[in-house]
């Protein structure tokens, strides 16, 4: 399909992109900038009822076939546009942003939101390339928002270093693939492979290198040094943010890679992921255990959730794969919602520490009732969307015979339950230094009734994700 | 609406009802638990008395499809080994609820944790869909933690976090398991029913299967020696909530071996039936010499259920008609002695606000109806014959002397130490001279009678007919054991 009739399938893109540049021009002539975050939420919201009114029966090949709108990037276009969406919430709660640099804000956000939908939709490793540098340069000008924290700049510089040189690494990898396939196009790749059966020591390698990458992204063990450092110093909701929205994408990329690119491998790569998923859950959740940070405990708790996911990836089969985009969905949805919560405590304050939450149970049921049945739910506890999703993945890898690896992972959630509940012990056990009710800014009550509304009817009622990701599982 | 979804999901219509109410208005909160909790233990009565007990197979089923890309079910039944179950916690919630009227603190989120508790509680002993059994299991943690957690003793955070995660690690095994079976049926499927008429599986799979299953329904009975939460999630849980962990929630686990591991895993349960015989020896016994050297009150009883449990799980090893008979009729038992006695010591802390027994005395002449009561749920406990503990132990007794006679002479250990530590405690409270410090103390009040009468009648009418209630859950009893290729006696 060539340039002008792919637009008319990338309206929900082109608002994204047009909403940006639109808060751009107004923000010269804006003082006070707060409604261009609400424009930008008119924005997303407006792409996010286009893209779930025409979804597309077929696949599109878009832009002469470098982006493919087809199930399974439309499960991820919707996931990523209700992830800004949210996150567009958070920042309007958030305090502490400055004042004049509000409205790039909101449009980094909308351009960043186009950039993940690219992310899933990139079948050429090209654009998968160029997206994830997108969404990536737009992060870490995001995590350094806050230019007079130094935390922030901090995280900023440190995500940038590991960044580039996991991009570099990643590039590479594509490089050897490149000239060993002769394809940049995943289908092609995948053809080329099929047809030699050759799985020498260089495919291997530059699979291992473009793994590098991509688990990067994900924030999978050993890859993940940068995370905590990046979470707890960029602001709430870009921290927030960053453990759902580029993580998710990451999966996506990955999922492409492996089942279209690479599945002549799939011997090789997924007893890789099993060894990585079990490292990746024990490493984050062990060093969540003893943090008295909130956001670093959820940092430390956002890498050990992706190595529940990496199990989906190691067991390969359907519902570990239905599995994977379950959990994603759940898992965004949940982590979002904690992080909204936290916004709102440390709004008031003003430390970031588990024990400025001491008796939030008392001063405010209602977040400390929120955050509670988000960390039940972090915590895989029936009957909360992310119990459904822990399923599934446990399923799939129960079905494959790994059972070392459920082992591992049946411990390491009874591991991630003991410091979810100790943040629900500080709000519910202590008692609180004072009675001072927590402001409830509107966009954050908005945020939470999301989360929470949503967590709780799909863990009641979850047929229909499940419906909706074994249709969008196109491999 | 049928029956058991009702009995099931009242508790939580009176939770919404609960937290829609202003928390100023403690009367209004109470008065609503308590009719919920009326309703339903209404409800579970009518139930026991329409379940018909000569009819095979489940009765009262429902059956509506959940999550049909997997084959969950909303599936509910009860036969002759759930319908006890359910009936006491019908019964308990409602006396535990009324005994939680001396809740002073955070009274709304009391009584709404404790609705979603029992529902939890009756839904584990209603589904017959093992996806559905595990949600109602792990739907009783999360208010337990609390319930434990903010109303409890000094050490409650230690307590409640300790029970919490010890059950969690078991449960998530258990769910391993459960999802180990799935995969294994052809077709695949979750309903406990299908499965446990299908026998295919071979012997290592079926063992394998029972162990994660076994860690799960072991820690919450508990088996030594997974028992170390126990003591102290009951002696800092409130009163109410001691009655519901000893009387309700410890039955899950052994209930999970009558509905679950032994149906569906056969060959496995007989495999692993010296080694539960063994385990349950070790707890009967060891859980009276501990009972035997506490000092607190709360903490006897606990371990007490160690030992008491142990013989429903010796019965549950020897599988044989009075074994399983036995091993029920003692989960039925002991969930109304020891609640009753829990509720005692309960009446005792209320007023004296210790529970340490060296420091009563004599209150035997004081308050003579709490010393009545306390006296004859003692005796119940130590199996005395013409009260309800004796027949379950005798029972058990009597089965494991068929299959394991070294099983049944040790256990009677068991019950001598029951006696021992009793009587002692007995002595201890009410006999003896006066302590001083007491000379005022109030007798039981009509409350705290209501919460036990109850209980009493039970006690004395099983110890007296107990054939009226092992007629209930005979025929389902024994038809496990003849699946199971057990000795029919």
């Amino acid at each position: 399909m060539n340039a002008v009739q792919s637009l008319a399938h990338f309206i929900p893109e082109s608002i994204l992109i047009v909403t940006g540049f639109l808060i751009l021009v107004l923000d010269l002539f804006s003082k006070p900038k707060r409604w261009l975050g609400w424009l930008a939420l008119a924005g997303t919201t407006g792409a996010l009822a286009y893209a779930a009114a025409t979804i597309p029966g077929n696949t599109l090949p878009l832009f002469y076939g470098y982006f493919t709108i087809d199930p399974f990037s439309v499960f991820f276009r919707i996931t990523a546009l209700v992830i800004i969406t949210v996150t567009i919430l958070m920042a309007l709660a958030h305090k502490g942003t400055p004042p004049k640099q509000e409205g790039e804000l909101y449009a980094l956000l909308a351009f960043i939101g186009t950039g993940l939908i690219l992310m899933a939709a990139s079948t050429n490793l090209l654009m998968i390339f160029i997206s994830i540098e997108f969404v990536s340069l737009t992060s870490y000008i995001l995590a350094g928002f806050e230019k007079h924290e130094g935390a922030s700049n901090e995280a900023s510089l440190k995500y940038l270093l590991f960044g580039s040189v996991a991009s570099a690494t990643m590039l590479y990898g594509m490089s050897l693939l490149f000239g060993l396939t002769g394809s940049v196009e995943l289908n092609g790749i995948r053809d080329a492979l099929a047809g030699c059966g050759n799985t020498g020591p260089l495919l291997l390698i530059a699979m291992a290198l473009l793994f590098v990458g991509l688990s990067f992204k994900i924030s999978a063990a050993p890859f993940h040094m940068w995370a905590p450092d990046v979470y707890t110093g960029a602001p709430t909701p870009i921290a927030g943010f960053l453990t759902v929205g580029p993580k998710a994408m990451g999966f996506a990329i990955l999922l492409r890679v492996l089942f279209i690119a690479l599945p002549a491998l799939q011997k090789e790569w997924s007893s890789l992921f099993a060894v990585l998923s079990a490292l990746t859950m024990t490493v984050g959740n062990i060093a969540a255990v003893s943090q008295t940070n909130i956001k670093r405990l959820l940092a430390y708790s956002s890498i050990a959730q992706a190595g529940y996911i990496l199990m989906g990836i190691a067991a390969a089969n359907a519902i570990g794969l239905e599995g994977i985009l379950f959990y994603i969905a759940a898992y965004a949805l949940t982590n979002l919602g904690a992080f909204t919560i936290v916004i709102v405590v440390v709004n008031q304050s003003k430390s970031e520490e588990i024990s400025s939450f001491a008796g939030l149970a008392k001063r405010s049921p209602f977040i400390a009732a929120s955050l509670a049945v988000f960390f039940v739910s972090l915590a895989g506890i029936p009957p909360l969307a992310g119990y459904f999703g822990k399923v599934l993945v446990f399923a799939g890898v129960i079905e494959q015979k790994l059972v070392a690896l459920a082992v591992i992972a049946a411990v390491n959630s009874a591991i991630a339950a003991f410091y979810y509940f100790k943040v629900v012990k500080e709000m519910y056990l202590t008692e609180p230094a004072d009675s001072v009710p927590a402001e409830r800014p509107f966009p954050a009550v908005l945020a939470t009734a999301i989360a929470f509304l949503a967590i709780a009817a799909i863990g009641i009622f979850p047929a229909p994700l499940l419906h909706w990701a074994s249709r969008s599982l196109i491999f | 609406m049928s029956t058991l979804s009702l009995i099931i999901f009242l508790p939580v219509l009176g939770m919404i009802g609960v937290l829609l109410t202003p928390k100023t208005e403690v009367q209004a909160i109470r008065r609503i638990a308590t009719i919920v909790s009326a309703v339903v233990c209404a409800l579970c009565t009518f139930l026991l008395f329409r379940f018909t007990a000569s009819q095979p197979g489940m009765q009262f089923v429902e059956k509506i499809a959940w999550i049909p890309q997997i084959n969950v079910f909303y599936h509910l039944g009860v036969d002759g080994i759930s319908v006890p179950m359910i009936f006491i916690t019908g019964l308990l919630s409602l006396l535990a609820c009324v005994a939680s009227y001396g809740i002073k603190e955070r009274v709304k989120e009391y009584f709404a944790l404790y609705l979603l508790l029992e529902t939890g509680m009756l839904g584990t002993f209603c589904a017959l869909d093992l996806f559905l059994f595990y949600v109602f299991w792990e739907v009783v943690l999360v208010p337990m933690y609390f319930l434990i957690g903010i109303w409890g003793g000094p050490r409650k955070e230690y307590a409640a976090i300790k029970f919490f995660l010890y059950t969690l690690a078991g449960s998530i095994f258990m769910l391993l398991g459960i999802l180990a079976l799935y995969f294994a049926s052809t077709p695949h499927t979750f309903d406990i029913t299908v499965l446990s008429v299908n026998h295919a599986f071979a012997l290592g799979f079926q063992k394998l299967v029972f162990l994660a299953l076994f860690l799960g329904f072991a820690i919450k009975v508990p088996i030594w020696p997974f028992h170390t939460w126990l003591p102290d999630a009951h002696v800092e849980a409130p009163t109410p909530i001691s009655v519901l962990l000893a009387g309700i929630l410890l039955k899950m686990g052994t209930y999970g071996f009558f509905r679950i591991s032994y149906p569906i895993l056969p060959d496995a349960a007989r495999w692993f039936g010296i080694y539960m015989a063994i385990l349950a020896v070790i707890g009967i016994v060891y859980g009276g010499f501990v009972s035997l050297a506490q000092t607190d009150f709360k903490k006897m009883i606990a371990y007490s259920s160690v030992s008491h449990m142990g013989f429903v799980l010796l019965g549950l090893a020897v599988f044989n008609y009075s074994g399983f008979d036995g091993a029920l009729l003692q989960m039925f038992n002991h969930g109304t002695i020891t609640g009753g006695l829990f509720l005692l010591v309960g009446v005792l802390y209320d007023r004296t606000h210790t529970r340490d027994l060296s420091s009563f005395g004599g209150l035997g002449a004081r308050i003579p109806v709490y010393a009545g009561m306390l006296t004859v749920f003692s005796l119940a406990s130590l199996g005395l014959p013409g009260l309800s503990g004796f027949v379950g132990e005798f029972l058990t007794l009597l089965g494991s002397f068929v299959t394991y006679r070294w099983a049944a002479a040790v256990s009677c250990l068991g019950v001598v130490l029951a006696a021992c530590y009793l009587l002692w405690m007995i002595q201890r409270v009410l006999l003896g001279p006066l302590n001083i410090q007491w000379k005022s103390i109030a007798e039981i009040n009509r409350r705290e009678l209501f919460t036990l009468i109850p209980l009493l009648v039970i006690i004395v009418f099983v110890g007296i007919f107990p054939q009226v209630i092992l007629n209930l859950f005979g025929p389902t009893t024994h038809a496990l054991v003849n699946a199971l290729g057990g000795i029919s006696q």
